[in-house]
């Protein structure tokens, strides 16, 4: 394919292109649907063959994980990707990245839960992901790709993000937006780092001792209560730094808007046609589409909280985003949630009548 | 003769290992993990690999094993060292790269991660000290722990109905196609040292030169947990231990 050649891929796919493109160095998963076309399009592509990229088909979503974790360790670009409860199997191994300050990237295609729940899509994640996940006072930078081509250029967004913060990075996707096809512009193609590189970039990796400098020694472990106040202390001080710099959105709309909806990810992509249905009748409303999940836009929202009538969160789940808005508004607003579960993927015309009925006319 | 007519670099016979930090150690008197750990670092020492070498410390009393020795360190979570260190090994193939675990991380918990590296030929070393019981959390059950032992979850002794059967691992990795080294060792006297030192540096020789996953196995005690004064333990070791956990080479592929 050629450079900047517009093409036609499912997000999964479009993952696993921008994976080898971007100077990933190791991808370790389980297969898991909605998401196996990830492994299985770069067990296809075979850029170990190419740029020297590692890929292994692990022996669970415990082992993948704990392989980023130790591919993070040694100053390696390692992702890996899951589903749902494979997502859940991971959270021990990411706690222990973020104690540790190791990057590393996790794809979760979301789908339906709790427990096995189904293959169908879902946001039922997100208070799993932005709320840490694993035990702990820890956070995970979260990104919510609205279509394949945030799929293929939050990859290496997430990479960036997470070796700048040494902190791990997910990118929260759905069973919608892997299996979707859609156009794509794949990112330019990125050569993997050298030794020299790695050493520079990480001078904190165990990558072997050499002679000038004191061992590294990763861990999360600290018995002595005070220094592990301070360790704490310095995680929380570097959560602050990434709520203050690290942000992101999309506003759309929302110059004019009477009413406000907040949708992310596959739930963004709804709320656009229901936007067009209620601009159609007349109805302002706008949309605000955080694209981190984790820094939350909570500022964005509480100005728009003060501009519209009402806010209406509207996520494919029972409720969770709607916690985030509310504290953002903090009741300066009416903020309602509309959303269906178990795989149910709502129409643009479900999201209209919600606004009216639970907004609109509730004024 | 006076002391300093003694001290002469021809009449050393014993120094600690270069590698071996000036750190007192959290080992109880009298455990086994003092003398592996020199071993270890005389092995990369000899090897000249300190500056190549990536260990990977587990959850279990070896937790602290960082501390120790002068190389670069990853401590990994609860038996999850084999995966740690598959990616590291694969991510950069040029080092050594060895997991240092107790029976609870590597043969329990960490059963699946243990078999599952092994069995792919990852080129890995895993140093397993076998002493029959959790150390670091004050004495329960392990899965090699003996039919009849005591400890603080089987006080009463460890009986099939009620807890199973102690785990033969090593046996299990010496039929996986992917090992090229298997062995069990123990450190109670002089002689099982040297051949200790000798399994160490065949199976992180084995690493480098991409013959496939080695584990060297050894019988420890730890008579804190047993309730034992050291020499009793050593004792307890080779009468109760060594003839349910055999000493000697399982597999060895290496000349191949």
């Amino acid at each position: 394919m050629a450079e900047g050649e517009i093409l036609l891929m499912k997000g999964n796919e479009a993952i696993a292109h921008a994976a080898i493109r971007c100077g990933c160095d190791g991808y370790f998963g389980y297969p898991i649907t909605p998401q196996s076309e990830i492994l299985e399009t770069l067990a296809l592509e075979k850029p170990w063959e190419t740029t020297g990229m590692v890929v292994l088909q692990a022996e669970s979503e415990v082992a993948s994980i704990n392989m980023v974790y130790g591919g993070g360790a040694a100053g390696k670009r390692t992702m890996t990707s899951s589903s749902s409860p494979g997502i859940a199997l991971m959270q021990e191994g990411i706690a222990y990245m973020a104690g540790a300050e190791l990057p590393g990237l996790i794809v979760n295609v979301q789908r339906g839960g709790p427990g096995l729940g189904t293959i169908q899509p879902s946001q039922s994640d997100y208070f799993q992901a932005t709320r840490g996940g694993g035990n702990g006072d820890y956070n995970v930078i979260v990104l919510a790709p609205a279509s394949v081509q945030e799929m293929a250029d939050f990859v290496d967004l997430s990479f960036r993000l997470s070796f700048k913060y040494r902190n791990p990075a997910m990118i929260l996707s759905d069973g919608i937006i892997g299996q979707m096809m859609e156009k794509v512009v794949l990112p330019p193609f990125k050569p993997r780092r050298t030794e020299e590189e790695v050493r520079r970039e990480c001078p904190w990796a165990s990558t072997g001792r050499i002679r000038s400098r004191r061992p590294n020694i990763i861990t999360s472990l600290e018995l002595d209560s005070a220094r592990m106040e301070q360790k704490n202390l310095h995680l929380q001080a570097k959560y602050a730094e990434i709520r203050e710099k690290e942000v992101r959105y999309e506003k759309i709309m929302c110059d004019d808007a009477e009413y406000l909806i907040v949708a992310f990810g596959s739930a963004a992509r709804i709320a656009l046609k229901a936007l067009e249905l209620c601009r159609a009748e007349g109805i302002r409303v706008g949309l605000l589409r955080p694209i981190t999940l984790w820094p939350f836009p909570d500022r964005a929202i509480a100005e728009l909280g003060r501009q519209v009538k009402g806010i209406l969160s509207f996520e494919i789940n029972a409720g969770q985003m709607i916690d985030d808005i509310r504290l953002a508004t903090l009741g300066s607003t009416p903020v309602e949630h509309y959303g269906r579960m178990g795989g149910v993927v709502p129409a643009p015309d479900e999201v209209v009548t919600a606004l009216k009925e639970k907004i609109i006319q509730k004024k | 003769m006076t002391k300093e007519e003694i001290i002469q670099p021809e009449n050393l016979v014993y120094q600690k290992p270069s590698l071996m930090n000036d750190q007192p150690m959290h080992y109880c008197p009298g455990c086994s993990h003092g003398v592996v750990h020199k071993l270890v670092a005389e092995v990369i020492e000899e090897m000249n690999m300190e500056e190549k070498t990536v260990a990977i410390s587990p959850v279990g009393c070896a937790v602290f094993a960082y501390n120790y020795l002068d190389v670069d360190w990853v401590e990994a979570a609860h038996g999850r060292a084999p995966a740690v260190a598959s990616a590291i090994k694969r991510l950069w193939p040029d080092r050594l790269v060895f997991t240092y675990q107790g029976d609870g991380d590597l043969a329990c918990i960490g059963t699946a991660e243990t078999i599952q590296a092994l069995n792919r030929g990852e080129h890995i070393a895993i140093i397993f000290i076998n002493n029959a019981i959790y150390g670091m959390t004050g004495g329960q059950m392990a899965p090699t722990t003996l039919m009849g032992m005591k400890t603080a979850t089987c006080p009463y002794g460890r009986e099939a109905d009620l807890h199973g059967f102690p785990l033969k691992i090593t046996e299990i990795a010496a039929t996986l196609e992917g090992t090229s080294y298997v062995t069990r060792q123990a450190v109670h006297n002089v002689a099982a040292i040297r051949r200790t030192k000798k399994a160490i540096r065949k199976a992180f020789e084995n690493s480098l030169t991409g013959k496939g996953a080695s584990l060297v196995e050894v019988v420890s005690t730890c008579n804190a947990g047993w309730k034992m004064s050291p020499e009793k333990a050593n004792q307890w070791m080779e009468e109760n231990m060594f003839p349910f956990y055999p000493l000697g080479d399982l597999k060895d592929l290496t000349n191949d």
